[in-house]
């Protein structure tokens, strides 16, 4: 078999191999790649930092899974700890059947660095509600029509944090995190409806679709993907809310080696696409 | 009246929503909650359905030992066993399933989470094999598409702090901001255009596909 033929056919556990090194290695051996902080990322931590400390409370809905935990987990970490270390108050809730148990594991992770943050009193976390459209207009109306209890069955009224609390009146700002497409039905109602200020936290390969939303305003920012969630946690490090490892950082370390590894393995691709039609066209044997 | 009385509804149904939306007092806005609290009890049958025709298809695939019916055993076993271990914490802890150390807390946090992360990840690996197979330059639109690719793909991982990489970055967020937006936006005008038009189409009877 001739070079370029080789390479066209290039066995793709080779391709997989040199994933998995590009992956890995910038793991155990960080690079610390420079990190530009863009505009929507400073846009959602201004936005959270605008409300006032001990003020109506964040409302973070987890709707996402497992699946597409890498990119939103931090995102959930970088938010929960600017809250809890500056004394804003956070609401938290799915729409999302696996989002509950994403929202659980994010506070389980978080708590224990805030061991005075109290349930009810600094939090509140209302868990999974199935009728996406149904809970968020429900809201619009009173939160306690779509939960009137928290997740761990104790009623609304007697939460100290939710004794004013009531609709979106009283909630500063919601940011959704999202794996799928349940940011536009809050947009749709929280904000179109409502008018409620909205960020979202969203992966990279569903970003794109929400440009049109942050250029209308309709969103005050938005973190895309891992690089999103690395920005976040650059801001609240800036800002001196935490000292914590930084797992969206390291992660974007991996995530720009395995980018340059794909341009790579197109450039040679191509290359060897356009050789073996040049010497097609040349009437030589192919890849010689 | 089989299929009047399903007509009128909808139409009686859609007309209040709508009248809600644009004016959220007495008395719609109580017209709009009661449909919502049927439309939470609907949801939760519909998810009902949705498990009993999930075990259906596999309960008859392993019956039939179709090909792949292991699969399908495997599925119906996990199933039935979540299924339980979500009863038991439920009960062991009033009602809220995932409380940490509940025996579904322990599924989903060494089980499901792990699973479906490493299913993702997968993704990676053939993705770049694709890409290597698959983006070549070979007419005028794939060739756009790739530059297109490679200039938001090195936008987005800035590797050194240089001009280069400031242009492409510069170069990534315009081409996010403008061309890429101006092409979402029409496909969600289109969209919207559409489902509006279904919309008007169910309410006024029109549409009547979702009867048969």
């Amino acid at each position: 078999m001739r070079f370029w033929e080789k390479v066209m056919k290039l066995d793709r556990r080779w391709i997989f191999l040199l994933i998995g090194l590009a992956v890995l290695i910038p793991f155990l051996k960080p690079l610390k790649l420079p990190l530009t902080i863009t505009k929507p990322a400073k846009d959602v931590f201004d936005a959270v930092e605008n409300i006032p400390p001990e003020g109506p409370p964040l409302l973070i809905a987890t709707d996402y899974a497992p699946s597409t935990a890498p990119e939103l987990d931090p995102m959930l970490y970088a938010l929960l700890r600017q809250c809890f270390t500056s004394k804003r108050r956070v609401i938290l809730l799915a729409l999302y059947p696996q989002g509950a148990g994403m929202a659980q594991a994010g506070l389980d992770f978080i708590l224990p660095e805030f061991p005075e943050a109290k349930s009810g009193v600094d939090y509140v976390f209302l868990g999974y509600q199935p009728g996406i459209q149904a809970i968020v207009m429900y809201i619009g109306e009173d939160v306690r029509l779509a939960f009137p209890t928290d997740a761990y069955g104790i009623p609304l009224d007697s939460l100290p944090m939710m004794k004013n609390i009531r609709n979106y009146d009283d909630i500063a700002l919601i940011i959704d995190l999202a794996g799928s497409s349940i940011p536009i039905t809050w947009v749709t109602y929280a904000v179109a409806r409502y008018g409620e200020l909205m960020a979202v936290g969203v992966t990279a390969v569903s970003a794109a679709q929400y440009y049109p939303y942050l250029d209308s305003g309709q969103f005050v920012g938005m973190l895309g993907g891992l690089k999103g969630a690395a920005e976040y946690e650059k801001l609240i490090k800036q800002k001196g809310y935490t000292k914590a490892r930084e797992i969206a950082t390291i992660g974007m370390d991996a995530q720009s080696i395995a980018h340059l590894v794909i341009l790579f393995l197109i450039i040679i691709g191509n290359i060897a696409f356009f050789a073996s039609k040049s010497h097609k066209k040349k009437g030589g044997p192919i890849g010689s | 009246m089989r299929r009047q009385i399903p007509l009128l509804l909808t139409f009686l149904t859609g007309v209040a929503i709508i009248i809600a939306f644009f004016i959220p007092h007495r008395p719609f806005n109580e017209v709009q909650d009661i449909l919502i609290d049927w439309a939470i009890i609907i949801t939760g049958f519909a998810l009902l359905l949705g498990v009993h025709s999930l075990l259906r298809k596999h309960i008859t695939h392993i019956q039939r030992k179709d090909s792949g019916w292991g699969f399908s055993l495997i599925l119906t076993f996990f199933f039935i066993g979540v299924f339980v271990a979500g009863i038991i914490s439920a009960f062991q802890y009033k009602g809220y399933s995932l409380t940490p150390g509940s025996s579904l807390y322990f599924v989903y946090d060494y089980m499901v989470i792990p699973l479906s992360a490493t299913m993702f990840a997968l993704l990676a690996f053939f993705i770049a094999s694709a890409a290597y197979r698959a983006f070549r330059a070979r007419r005028l639109n794939a060739t756009l598409l790739l530059v297109a690719a490679v200039i938001v793909m090195l936008g987005r991982v800035p590797i050194a702090e240089n001009a280069f990489f400031k242009f492409l970055t510069r170069f990534s967020d315009w081409f996010m901001f403008i061309p890429q937006m101006a092409a979402k936006r029409g496909i969600w005008i289109g969209i919207a255009l559409g489902a509006f038009a279904m919309s008007l189409r169910i309410i006024l009877g029109i549409e009547r596909t979702y009867l048969q």
